[in-house]
């Protein structure tokens, strides 16, 4: 397990130092935008991992709900957290780049707002595990879990009809969008790369989460048996 | 099992009492939306033309904090002396209690809009350019995306450590694309602008949506233990 | 840890309720360790044991208040949770009861949340714990004494297989009490499992039919009591 670990730890690196080579040095500087363009290598990357971290949350909340596991509601709160740092990338680099080329740090973009309500969302989520009680905490938070879920393409569709002003998809666009294959090279390198480390840290979060049920069981146990002199 | 209906109606009758004896929710939430109203219209100084732009999001905005005082009232009289425990302990569906509560805090909330709107229209020289009778349906799906996620997050936050503050942190998020719509109906409706039509069916299918999940999930809470 | 006691197959003391390796945790506190036990109908059981070790969690776990973290709790053949719901009857610490409405329109609500209709049986209870049903006083208004016998009202409405009751005599004056207890004696005779935590066990002696003894969250003793009557079968 561990040599995995290192293993696994060493390739993310490598894609991780790779990815950035492609993306500050390889990738062609982009016409219009400049260097500024670079952040994308960074900002889309984020994204796409903190929605599939946010999607493993949910999948995990609904099996906890379903078997009452404590290794789902383990796996529930490492993509939550991890999946809230990658999402506060996204929504640090967003503005960063944006101001630049759109000449404001924000705008009411369908993309852009649910990503900011999707990280609310979580940011609440992670307030709640902290105040409910030991024994219905991971409950409570599956179910704001899947309701996070729902309400996410709630918002997504009222902001393409209520806020009416939406700029042209930079990323992945229709046809017209045409990126360089030495961007698309960079973009999907660091994908790879920040998938590996949003595991990686997965991995290291879950592993914490276990052994911290095992202690307070183990504490729980223990400490009755050890005041009370009864073995067991 | 004992029936679904029966139960849903004498708890909301039994909450309707309760309310009617203390009036703990009522006052409060009545009270506080008129001090919103009353400092939202000390803090911008408006135009007929420009009131009618944004009181859309004022309204929403302020029936949104006084729900949330409603809404924790109606499930802190639960709790007193554990009565839930009585609840839960017997054979009576959990969903008619969630139900029971949501109408319950509907028809307070929907009070609240009804003798809110009058003020409004006098703090902020209000007068609508479109039809304003659909100004109801605004108010009635509008009314119910608050509250049927507000009731069931409620349930969920009176059981935090932190209680009522919990409400408004779980309930404010979920709550902004329905937020959206209900300014956006509004607006359109006071200005004569566009048509409400999107903003109310969308409304319409959050509620529905959110009734169902909340239905569906509420046993699940209600027994978190 | 098990624990031996009459094994026939006389179907009123097949168990009512079976307990198996029940454990509950709360963080860091185990609120029930492991506790498996079998309670049989027609038996009155005193549950013993210090603050803190476990006594109302085992109700609460009967109940199907709790789910337990691990282990199985049957009661009356099926181990859902609340599934029985039905057949138990329970009475917290708490009065779990309105302030705001009085005697009768509490019984009257929760009886329909059992299905029972009518004043009938809400009167029926009220005068069997010796209050009356026309006392048109809000039950924020009522003494400790009638608070507690107002709950056991409740707790009996639906005429319960299972009775489980936490502290039913604190505060309840030495008369009441009594009657309190001669009501127990009747439901025990009437064949349903009462359980009662208390820390007033001689109010219950004479009638009582086994003492449970809970510390740290186990069952540490189990001991059959000798009752009143001339005949007492289950006492071994």
């Amino acid at each position: 397990m561990k040599s995995a670990f290192s293993i696994f730890a060493l390739i993310t690196l490598a894609l991780l130092s790779y990815g950035l080579y492609q993306g500050l040095i390889v990738a062609p500087r982009e016409m219009t935008m400049g260097d500024v363009q670079r952040i994308f290598y960074y900002h889309v990357p984020s994204a796409w991992t903190a929605f599939l971290c946010f999607f493993a949350n949910l999948v995990a909340s609904i099996w906890y709900l379903a078997t009452r596991e404590p290794k789902a509601d383990a796996i529930a709160l490492s993509t939550a957290e991890v999946g809230v740092v990658f999402c506060t990338v996204v929504l640090v680099t967003g503005p960063i780049w944006a101001k630049p080329i759109w000449g404001i740090w924000w705008t009411w973009d369908a993309r852009l707002t649910s990503t900011l309500v999707l990280w609310l969302i979580y940011v609440s989520y992670l307030l709640l595990r902290r105040y409910s009680t030991a024994g219905q905490n991971p409950v409570l938070a599956s179910v704001l879990a899947i309701f996070g879920a729902v309400d996410v393409v709630f918002v997504y569709m009222a902001i393409r009809w209520f806020r009416t002003q939406h700029p042209q998809p930079v990323v992945g666009g229709g046809e017209g969008s045409g990126i360089d294959p030495r961007m698309m090279n960079a973009l999907l390198m660091n994908w790879v790369g920040f998938l590996g480390l949003a595991l990686l840290v997965i991995w290291l979060r879950y592993k914490l989460e276990r052994l911290r049920q095992q202690v307070e069981e183990a504490h729980a146990m223990r400490a009755i048996a050890g005041a009370k002199g009864v073995a067991r | 099992m004992s029936a679904f209906l029966p139960v849903l109606r004498v708890t909301l009758a039994k909450d309707m009492r309760l309310e009617w004896r203390s009036k703990d929710a009522i006052n409060s939430m009545l009270f506080f939306a008129l001090l919103v109203v009353v400092i939202f219209s000390f803090s911008f100084d408006l135009t007929a033309e420009e009131s009618r732009r944004i009181a859309g999001g004022l309204v929403w905005v302020a029936l949104l904090f006084a729900a949330v005082v409603a809404l924790n009232q109606t499930w802190a009289r639960e709790l007193r002396n554990q009565v839930l425990d009585a609840y839960r302990v017997s054979p009576a569906p959990a969903e008619s209690l969630f139900l029971a509560k949501a109408i319950g805090n509907f028809l307070f909330v929907i009070i609240l809009v009804a003798l809110m709107t009058p003020l409004f229209v006098v703090f902020y020289d209000l007068r609508s350019v479109g039809p304003a009778y659909q100004l109801v349906f605004a108010a009635v799906l509008g009314t119910w995306a608050l509250v049927v996620n507000g009731t069931f997050f409620a349930a969920m936050s009176i059981r935090t450590r932190s209680r009522e503050v919990m409400l408004p942190l779980l309930l404010f998020p979920i709550s902004i694309p329905a937020l959206l719509a209900m300014v956006a109906a509004t607006t359109a409706i006071l200005t004569g602008d566009n048509s409400p039509y999107l903003s109310l069916v969308f409304l319409a299918v959050y509620d529905i949506v959110f009734t169902i999940v909340g239905f569906f999930l509420f046993e699940t809470v209600l027994h978190a233990e | 840890m098990s624990f031996s006691h009459p094994t026939t197959t006389d179907p009123e003391s097949a168990p009512a309720i079976v307990l198996s390796e029940v454990t509950k945790l709360y963080g860091r506190f185990a609120a029930l360790r492991g506790v498996s036990a079998e309670f049989v109908p027609a038996r009155l059981y005193l549950v013993l044991g210090d603050n803190g070790a476990g006594k109302s969690t085992l109700l609460r776990a009967i109940a199907g208040l709790m789910r337990p973290s691990r282990g199985t709790v049957t009661v009356l053949g099926s181990s859902q949770l609340r599934s029985a719901a039905a057949q138990i009857g329970y009475m917290a610490h708490a009065p779990l009861l309105y302030d705001e409405m009085d005697g009768m329109e509490n019984l009257r609500y929760f009886a329909r949340l059992y299905g029972i209709r009518g004043d009938q049986r809400c009167a029926e209870v009220m005068r069997a714990v010796g209050l009356d049903p026309a006392l048109p006083r809000r039950v924020g208004q009522y003494s400790q004494g009638m608070r507690q016998r107002l709950s056991l009202a409740r707790a009996i409405l639906n005429d319960p297989v299972v009775v489980l009751l936490d502290e039913p005599f604190s505060n309840v004056d030495i008369v009441s009490a009594r009657e309190m207890v001669r009501l127990l004696g009747e439901m025990r005779d009437a064949g349903k499992a009462v359980f009662v935590v208390t820390h007033q066990p001689a109010l219950l002696d004479g009638v009582a039919d086994e003492s449970i003894f809970m510390d740290a969250g186990a069952i540490t003793e189990r001991r059959s009591q000798v009752r009143d009557e001339l005949h007492s079968p289950r006492v071994s």
